[in-house]
């Protein structure tokens, strides 16, 4: 029996999981799934929830029922992964031996990193990217009836880089909704140049932000919070003072990544960006947003690697020659408020353009253009997240990004 | 992709002025480029340009503020003394190598 072993059962452990169950004979396969949670969080609703849009118990599931039979589960904290001997120890002491690994632990937000977010946590400071932060965040904005607002990137890379920007386009419109607008100075305070990391896309959101009267402070690499003053203060000592700060604080793969020799400084994996393999490791690969590579750290982009990479698995099990080549494409909706979305995909070489997705000039969606048929898209998302991307059955999307529909602005 | 010449020579740049070809970069270069975006050069500039130049050579991709703290030991409040405003695109511009791609 050869012995492939998953390390993190979200969004990219259980379409590996479910995918190479069935590709993989039972017979001459054991695949087992390591988490530390019995809870599979559906984190695209974690943005909803503040503005009391989403019931929270309908963002989570039971972690078991999403996993196939024939696919041994178990549940604990992975403690360490000796790559010589092949081996990984869970914090209980459970040691897992594997002939294969698939790292698939993603990222997880870490206040402490910033010195002073963490004293003030969900008093003045909130975030929305855990269920519990997004939780408590709807207590808070419904409690804020005016003062600053201010909505915040720690640094990237971080998980679903255009949630910020939405939470800040929904907050507008929520508090529109309350009448109450007028007593909100909004800000978004980014370490970025602009509004968002591509040119093309980056002028598209900052017009947005415009229109709406929200601020923009660019360039601005937090180096502590003032939780006292209620102050950002960054490391070329300009501050920014709030009243209620929507912060997403540092984004790092799991500990044991680093700890195992297998990290960089953000301890996510790097890999070939095309084949997802370890370089030093040849059996070991990182999917999702566990891996170093550069494009998006989202679902879709877990998705998408998904469609190439198991095909990949197979052939370099068999001793043949991976042929398959993940291009970075990422598909992302970005919500606008009021009903609407926005569209944008890209790839490794290719920044978000104008355009129709998926059927060049009939759409129906448009992209990096505010419509409803986007929002529709992206509240239709989440059965199907449940129902054909867990387990790995096709969606009508491809799986490498295409030029077609796509405008190049001169 | 386009071509500029500076210190009296052809060299390949993106849309933004950032080197594209590893090769074409030497520290007299360098010495322009510094200038062109208002960095006076001293010792310490030179030693994080030299690591940011080993450390892609090495991965394949250019270190960001974090990592030329992590691994090249320069605290980030001492690049953003060095390169005031936007350490990460002025070092990287400065090394003649593409800006560091964290930010996707
Ligand atoms: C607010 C928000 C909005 C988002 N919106 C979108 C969107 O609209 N579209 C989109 O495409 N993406 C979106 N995303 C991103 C998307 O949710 C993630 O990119 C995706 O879930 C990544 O999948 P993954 O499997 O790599 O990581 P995850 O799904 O996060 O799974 C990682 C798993 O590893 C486990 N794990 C970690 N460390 C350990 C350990 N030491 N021991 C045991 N288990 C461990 C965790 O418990 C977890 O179950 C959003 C994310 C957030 C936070």
């Amino acid at each position: 029996m050869r012995r492939l072993l998953i390390l993190g059962a979200g969004t990219a452990g259980t379409i590996a999981a479910n995918k190479l169950r069935r590709m993989l004979d039972a017979d001459d396969w054991q695949i087992t799934i390591v988490d530390q949670r019995g809870t599979h969080y559906y984190q695209p609703a974690f943005l909803f929830i503040p503005f009391g849009r989403y019931r929270p118990d309908k963002a989570r599931r039971k972690a078991s029922r999403l996993i196939p039979s024939g696919v041994t589960r178990v549940e604990g904290e992975i403690d360490r992964v000796d790559p010589d001997a092949r081996r990984v120890a869970l914090a209980d002491g459970t040691v897992l031996p594997y002939d294969y690994l698939i790292i698939a632990t993603g990222t997880s937000p870490h206040p402490e990193e910033t010195p002073g977010m963490e004293g003030d946590w969900h008093g003045a400071v909130h975030s929305f990217y855990t269920f519990d932060d997004a939780v408590a965040l709807r207590g808070a904005l419904a409690g804020f009836t005016g003062g600053r607002l201010v909505v915040h990137i720690s640094e990237m890379p971080i998980k679903c880089p255009v949630a910020p920007l939405e939470f800040t386009l929904l907050a507008d419109a929520h508090l529109r909704e309350r009448d109450i607008r007028d007593k909100v100075d909004i800000t978004f305070v980014t370490p970025l140049s602009g509004a968002f990391t591509k040119p093309v896309a980056s002028a598209a959101f900052g017009g947005m932000l415009d229109e709406r009267g929200i601020a923009v402070e660019p360039d601005f690499m937090v180096e502590s919070i003032d939780a006292e003053a209620h102050r950002l203060v960054s490391y070329d000592e300009r501050e920014v003072p709030y009243d209620l700060l929507v912060t997403v604080p540092v984004n790092k793969g799991a500990a044991f990544v680093g700890r195992s020799g297998l990290g960089d400084e953000l301890d996510f994996v790097p890999v070939d960006p095309h084949t997802l393999r370890h370089a030093a490791h040849p059996e070991i690969f990182a999917v999702g947003d566990a891996a170093a590579v550069p494009t998006s750290k989202a679902g879709a982009v877990a998705h998408f690697e998904l469609d190439v990479f198991p095909e990949n698995f197979v052939r370099i099990v068999a001793g043949e020659e991976p042929v398959e080549s993940f291009d970075g494409h990422a598909t992302c909706f970005i919500e606008s408020g009021a009903g609407k979305a926005m569209l944008i995909d890209f790839n490794y070489d290719t920044e978000p353009l104008p355009g129709m997705f998926p059927v060049p000039a009939l759409g129906p969606l448009p992209l990096l253009k505010e419509s409803r048929f986007n929002h529709w898209g992206k509240l239709a998302f989440e059965p199907l997240y449940w129902s054909m991307l867990l387990p790995g059955r096709p969606l009508p999307l491809p799986a490498h990004m295409s030029m077609r529909g796509k405008r190049v602005p001169s | 992709m386009s071509t500029t010449t500076l210190a009296g020579r052809e060299i390949h740049v993106d849309a933004e002025g950032f080197l594209t070809e590893y090769d074409e970069w030497d520290e007299a270069l360098a010495a322009q480029l510094a200038d062109q975006i208002g960095v006076a050069l001293t010792p310490e500039h030179w030693d994080v340009i030299r690591f940011l130049r080993a450390d892609y050579a090495e991965t394949g991709q250019t270190a960001t503020t974090r990592r030329v703290q992590a691994v090249g030991g320069f605290p980030v409040k001492q690049q953003f003394v060095l390169f005031p405003k936007k350490p990460g695109k002025k070092m990287s511009y400065i090394a003649g190598l593409p800006k560091p791609a964290g930010c996707v």
